[in-house]
C-alpha cells in the first residue's frame, strides 16, 4: 500500500481541521451552527477514512517513524467516536453560554489528531510529535474560559506540570537515543533484548514511565488531575478526561510492552507500586470530595490505577484487559460529565454533588441513566466497568499476584461508597430547588442516553467488545 | 421434560421484563393498574415456579431444565441455568414470598408507587436467577445485581435512618462478595472453567481450600448473617420498608446458607472438615448470644431480625455438624440430615420471620411504631391479627406442628450425635427464642388497652387475611407432613454428601 493511503484518516484530520478554522474566520460569528456542521462532518470523514483502511497487518510508513496496525486503528475509531459525542456534549454547554464553541471544536480536533499520531507513532520523534501536538492543544482548551480563576490555574498548573513530564520523557528518550543511537522503536527493541540489564536503559524507562504516569494521571503524578478537571469548563473536562486516555494507553503500550519488553521485569514493579498507590490515593480522597468535578478526577486516578494492574501482568491477556478497560472507561467518564453538561444552566455549572440532589423526581430518565453511570463506576454487575475491573483482575490472578487483586478489591470497596453518596443523593433526597431539567436539544439528549445504555449493553454482552481487544492484542504481540 | 419452552429463563426473565413494564407505565395508567399489573407478574412467575415443581424429577441429583447458551465465547462464559433439589425449593420460596410482598405493599406505598413494585419483581428475577446459575460468572453478577434494587428499596422508602442502614448494608455485602470473585477467579486459573460444577472438581491443596474457603465465608457469612458479621442486618431490618423486610429476611440471608451448600462444602471439602469447629463456634455464638440480645430488644423488628440471626445459627451449623457427626456415627446418612435439617430451617424461617415482618407491618402502618412500649392489648381490637400473631409466634419459637419445629429438631438430633454438648447449646434455643417471641407477643398484644390509638385499631381487612392465611397454612402443612420438601431435596443432598467427603488431596 502507498504510504500516503496508511495516513490517510490523519491527513484528512488535518486538512479538515484546518478547512473548520477557516470557516470559523470567515463566516460571521452567528453561524456557529455552520461550523459545528463541518466540524461533524470531519470526524465522520474521518471515521470513514479509519474504516476504510482498517489494516490487516500492521505496515510502517515514513521510515518507520509511523504504524499503521490493527490495535491502532481501533483506537482510533473509538477515539473519533468519542470525539464526535464530546461535539454533541459541548454544543449543549455552549447553547447556554455566550462565549463561542468554535475554539472547542478546532482546538478539539488538533488534539484529536494529535492522540492518532500518538497512537501510530513508531518512533520516539513521533511519540514526542504526537504528545505535544495534543497537550499545548489541551492546555488551551482548559484556558479557554478566560474570566474563571480557577481556569487560569488550572491551565497553569495543567501547563507547568506538563512541560516538567514532557522533559522528563524527553530525558529518558535521550539516554536510550544514547545507548541504542536510534530513535525507531524496533531496532531499540532489538537491542534491549541483547543488552538487558544496561544501567542506562533502566534509567531512561524510570524517566520514560514518569511520562507515562503524568499523561495517565497516576499516582503519584496525578496533582494536576484534581485541578484541571474541577477548573476546566465541564466539555473540556469531558474532553480531557476520556479521549486522551486512549492515546495514553497506546503510547504506553507501544514503549513498555513493544519496546522495553526485554526490560519488563524492571517496570513491572514500578508499574505495580503506581497502580497501588493510584488506586489507594484515589478512591480514598475521592471520599471527601463535594465537587461532583473533583470526585470524579480522584475517581479517574483509581480507575489508572486498574488499567495499569493489566499492563503489569506484561501479557497480551492483560494488554487486552487494560485496553478493554481504557474503552470502557472513557465511555462511563465521557456519560458523567456529559450529565453535569446538561444539567448546567447559564448561572449554575451544577457541578456540586448538591445540585445533583432529587433529580430522580425532576427527571427519572436522567436520574436512571446517572444510576447506570455511577454503578458501572463503582464496578457493580450487570454494567461495563464491572467486566473491565473483572477482566483486568482475572488476568492478574492469572498471572500469579492474587494477592493483589485482593488489594485491588478492597480499594473498589473503599470507592463503592462515594459512587453510591451520588445514587443516595440523587434518589434519596429531596431536591432544594425544584427547578425543571434546563432545555435541551434532541441531540444531546439522544447522545446522553445512548451513552448510558452502551453502558448497559455492554454490560450485558460484553463479548464482542473482549473478543475484538484479544484479537488485536494477539495479532499486535504476535 | 414435560415442556418445550424454556421454563427456567421464563421464571428468571418474565418477572425482570414485567417489573420494567411496571416502572415504565405506572405514571401513565395510575396506581390501581401499575397493582393489578405487578400482581399479575408475581402470580404469572409463582405458577411458572409451579410447574417447574411439577415436571422435577426427585429421583436425580442432576441438574433439571437445563439451558445453556454460549455467552462470553473468549473465555468460555456461559449463560447455563438448571435447578436440582436444593435449589428447587428456594425459588419456590422467592416467587411465593414475592405474591404476598406485592400484596402487603397494595395500599401501604403511596411514593413512586410503580418503581416500588418494579424493583421488587426485577428483585425477585435476580434471587430466582442466583439459584439457577450453574456458571460461576452468571451467579456472580445475579448476586451482585440483586443488591441494587434492595438498596433504592431501603434507602427511597425506608425509616429515618434509611440512608445510613441502606449503603451499611450495600458496601457489608459488597466486602464479602468481592473477595468471593477473587477466589472464583483463582480456582478459574486453576481449573480453566467458570462452570460451577466444573469448578467442583478442581484440584486445589490443603492450604489453598483454606484461603478459598475464607474468601466464600466472607461473603456468605456476611448474607446469612453470622456472629460477628451480623451487624447490617437488624439496622437494615429496622428501616427496610415492610416488604423490603420481608424479602431481606425470608429469602436474601438463604443465598448465603445456598452459597455454602453449591460453593464451600463441595469446593473446598477438606478446608471446610478442617475448620468446622470454627464455623461450630461462630454458629453457637449465634444461636446463644444473639438470643440474648433479642431478648432486651425494645423495637419489634429489631427482635424479629435478631431472631433471624439467630435461627440462622442453626442452618450453619446443621451444614457444619455434619463432618463430626460422620466422623462419631460413621455413617453419612447422618450427615445428609444434618443438612437437611439446615434445608428445611432455611425455608421455614422463611415463612415464619416473613410472616412476623408482616405482621409488624400491620401494626407499623395503623399506629407507625415498632416500639413495643407503644402498645398493649392488641388483642381487644384485633383478634384476628392476634390469632394469626400467636400461631407464627409459636412457630418461630419451634413449636412441634409448626414448620419451625422440623428444622431445629432435625440439626439438634444431628448435633447431639456428634457431641452432646453442641446439641445442649444449640437446645437453649427452644428456651430463649420462646422467651423472647412469647414475651414480645405477651406485651404488644395481650392485656388492657395501653392507649387510645391501641382502642380505635381496626383490625385485619381481606387482603391483609389472605396473605396471613397463605402464610399460615404453609407454615402448619410443613410442620406437619414436611415430605414434599425431604422428596425434592433427597437426591441432591446425598450427592452433596458425596462431595464433602471425597478428598481433594492425594
Amino acid at each position: 500500500m502507498h504510504e500516503f493511503t496508511l495516513v490517510l484518516p490523519e491527513a484528512t484530520l488535518a486538512a479538515m481541521a484546518c478547512i473548520v478554522l477557516l470557516v470559523s474566520v470567515l463566516r460571521s460569528s452567528r453561524s456557529q451552527a455552520f461550523t459545528f456542521g463541518v466540524a461533524v462532518v470531519a470526524v465522520l470523514l474521518v471515521l470513514a477514512g479509519l474504516a476504510f483502511t482498517f489494516p490487516t497487518n500492521s505496515e510502517d510508513a515514513f521510515n518507520g517513524t509511523f504504524r499503521a496496525d490493527a490495535m491502532g486503528s481501533a483506537l482510533k475509531i473509538f477515539l473519533m467516536g468519542i470525539v464526535l459525542c464530546s461535539f454533541f456534549y459541548a454544543r449543549e454547554y455552549f447553547m447556554h453560554r455566550e462565549r463561542l464553541m468554535e475554539d472547542f471544536l478546532i482546538l478539539a480536533l488538533f488534539a484529536a489528531l494529535g492522540m492518532m499520531v500518538l497512537i501510530s507513532a513508531h518512533s520516539l520523534l513521533t511519540i514526542y510529535l504526537g504528545l505535544e501536538l495534543l497537550s499545548l492543544c489541551l492546555y488551551a482548551m482548559v484556558a479557554m474560559d478566560r474570566d474563571s480563576i480557577l481556569a487560569s490555574e488550572a491551565a497553569i498548573k495543567y501547563f507547568v506540570l506538563g512541560a516538567l513530564a514532557s522533559g522528563m520523557l524527553l530525558y529518558g528518550m535521550s539516554m536510550l537515543y544514547g545507548v541504542t543511537g536510534s530513535l525507531d522503536l524496533g531496532l531499540i527493541a532489538k537491542q534491549t533484548v541483547e543488552a538487558e540489564d544496561h544501567i542506562l536503559f533502566i534509567f531512561g524507562l524510570v524517566f520514560l514511565l514518569i511520562g507515562i504516569a503524568f499523561k495517565f494521571g497516576v499516582a503519584p503524578f496525578h496533582m494536576w488531575v484534581p485541578d484541571v478537571y474541577q477548573g476546566a469548563p465541564t466539555p473540556v473536562t469531558l474532553f480531557v478526561g476520556s479521549a486522551p486516555k486512549l492515546a495514553a494507553f497506546a503510547m504506553a503500550l507501544r514503549l513498555l510492552a513493544d519496546t522495553l519488553n526485554g526490560l519488563s521485569d524492571h517496570w513491572q514493579q514500578m508499574v505495580l507500586l503506581l497502580a497501588v498507590t493510584s488506586m489507594a490515593i484515589g478512591n480514598i480522597v475521592a471520599i471527601a470530595q463535594t465537587n461532583l468535578k473533583r470526585m470524579l478526577a480522584y475517581s479517574t486516578v483509581a480507575h489508572m490505577g486498574y488499567l495499569f494492574l493489566g499492563i503489569l501482568t506484561a501479557s497480551s491477556l492483560g494488554y487486552a484487559a487494560s485496553m478493554f478497560y481504557v474503552i470502557v472507561y472513557a465511555l462511563m467518564s465521557m456519560g458523567a460529565f456529559g450529565a453535569i453538561i446538561i444539567l448546567a444552566t447559564a448561572t449554575n455549572e451544577s457541578d456540586q454533588l448538591q445540585d445533583f440532589a432529587g433529580l430522580a423526581t425532576r427527571s427519572p430518565w436522567m436520574a436512571f441513566m446517572m444510576l447506570i453511570l455511577m454503578f458501572s463506576l463503582a464496578g457493580v454487575p450487570p454494567f461495563a466497568g464491572f467486566w473491565a475491573k473483572w477482566f483486568v483482575l482475572k488476568e492478574v490472578v492469572a498471572a500469579g499476584y492474587t494477592w493483589l487483586a485482593a488489594i485491588a478489591v478492597f480499594f473498589s470497596l473503599i470507592g463503592v461508597y462515594y459512587y453510591l453518596r451520588v445514587v443516595k443523593l440523587i434518589y434519596f433526597d429531596r431536591a432544594e430547588v425544584s427547578t425543571a431539567i434546563p432545555d435541551t436539544t434532541a441531540g444531546g439528549r439522544l447522545v446522553f442516553s445512548l451513552n448510558g445504555l452502551t453502558i448497559l449493553v455492554l454490560g450485558l454482552f460484553p463479548g464482542s467488545l473482549m473478543s475484538m481487544c484479544l484479537a488485536v492484542m494477539l495479532t499486535h504481540t504476535g | 421434560m414435560i415442556l418445550n419452552f424454556p421454563i427456567l429463563s421464563a421464571t428468571i426473565w418474565f418477572p425482570i421484563v414485567g417489573g420494567l413494564w411496571v416502572i415504565c407505565s405506572s405514571r401513565q395508567v395510575g396506581h390501581t393498574f401499575a397493582r393489578w399489573n405487578s400482581l399479575f407478574f408475581a402470580v404469572t412467575t409463582f405458577l411458572l415456579s409451579m410447574l417447574l415443581w411439577y415436571g422435577f424429577d426427585t429421583s436425580t441429583a442432576d441438574m433439571q431444565y437445563g439451558e445453556l447458551f454460549p455467552w462470553i465465547g473468549a473465555f468460555g462464559i456461559d449463560y447455563a441455568i438448571g435447578v436440582d433439589g436444593i435449589a428447587l425449593p428456594l425459588i419456590l420460596l422467592t416467587t411465593f414470598t414475592t405474591v404476598l410482598v406485592v400484596l402487603a405493599g397494595w395500599v401501604v406505598i403511596e411514593d413512586r408507587f410503580g418503581m416500588y413494585m418494579g424493583a421488587f419483581l426485577i428483585l425477585e428475577g435476580f434471587m430466582i436467577g442466583v439459584f439457577c446459575s450453574l456458571d460461576a460468572i452468571l451467579f456472580y453478577i445475579f448476586w451482585e445485581a440483586m443488591l441494587i434494587p434492595m438498596f433504592l428499596i431501603i434507602g427511597i422508602w425506608g425509616g429515618p435512618e434509611r440512608v445510613y442502614a441502606t449503603i451499611k448494608f450495600f458496601l457489608y455485602t459488597f466486602m464479602g462478595s468481592v473477595f468471593m470473585l477473587v477466589a472464583l477467579l483463582y480456582i478459574y486459573s486453576k481449573s480453566g472453567s467458570f462452570s460451577i460444577s466444573s469448578m467442583h472438581d478442581a484440584v486445589l491443596s490443603l492450604s489453598e481450600q483454606k484461603w478459598i474457603f475464607f474468601a466464600f465465608l466472607l461473603a456468605f457469612a456476611v448474607k446469612i448473617p453470622m456472629w460477628p458479621v451480623h451487624t447490617w442486618l437488624p439496622d437494615a431490618h429496622v428501616e427496610a420498608p415492610t416488604g423490603g423486610s420481608v424479602i431481606l429476611a425470608a429469602v436474601m440471608l438463604k443465598m448465603g446458607g445456598y452459597g455454602f451448600l453449591r460453593f464451600s462444602l463441595p469446593i473446598t471439602p477438606d478446608a471446610a472438615a478442617a475448620l468446622d469447629w470454627l464455623m461450630i463456634s461462630l454458629s453457637l455464638i449465634a444461636i446463644v448470644y444473639i438470643g440474648f440480645v433479642a431478648l432486651v430488644q425494645q423495637d419489634m423488628k429489631k427482635l424479629i431480625a435478631y431472631s433471624s440471626i439467630s435461627h440462622m445459627g442453626f442452618v450453619t451449623l446443621g451444614f457444619f455438624v455434619a463432618f463430626q457427626v460422620a466422623g462419631a456415627t460413621g455413617d453419612l446418612s447422618q450427615s445428609a440430615m444434618g443438612i437437611e435439617g439446615g434445608m428445611i430451617q432455611m425455608i421455614s424461617h422463611g415463612f415464619i420471620s416473613g410472616a412476623l415482618f408482616l405482621c409488624v407491618g400491620v401494626l407499623y402502618d395503623r399506629i407507625h411504631s415498632r416500639q413495643i412500649k407503644d402498645y398493649g392489648g392488641v388483642a381487644n381490637t384485633m383478634p384476628t391479627f392476634a390469632a394469626f400473631m400467636m400461631l407464627f409466634a409459636m412457630a418461630n419459637s419451634g413449636l412441634p406442628g409448626t414448620s419451625g419445629f422440623v428444622g431445629e429438631f432435625l440439626v439438634i438430633l444431628t448435633a447431639f450425635k456428634a457431641n452432646v454438648w453442641y446439641a445442649v447449646l444449640a437446645a437453649m434455643t427452644l428456651i430463649l427464642g420462646a422467651a423472647y417471641t412469647l414475651w414480645m407477643y405477651k406485651r404488644v398484644v395481650f392485656g388492657g388497652v395501653g392507649n387510645p390509638e391501641i382502642a380505635n385499631l381496626k383490625d385485619i381487612d381481606g387482603r391483609e387475611k389472605l396473605i396471613f392465611s397463605a402464610l399460615a397454612i404453609t407454615v402448619l402443612v410443613f410442620g406437619v407432613w414436611p415430605a414434599p420438601l425431604f422428596d425434592i431435596m433427597g437426591a441432591s443432598v446425598d450427592q452433596l454428601v458425596d462431595q464433602m467427603f471425597r478428598s481433594k488431596l492425594l
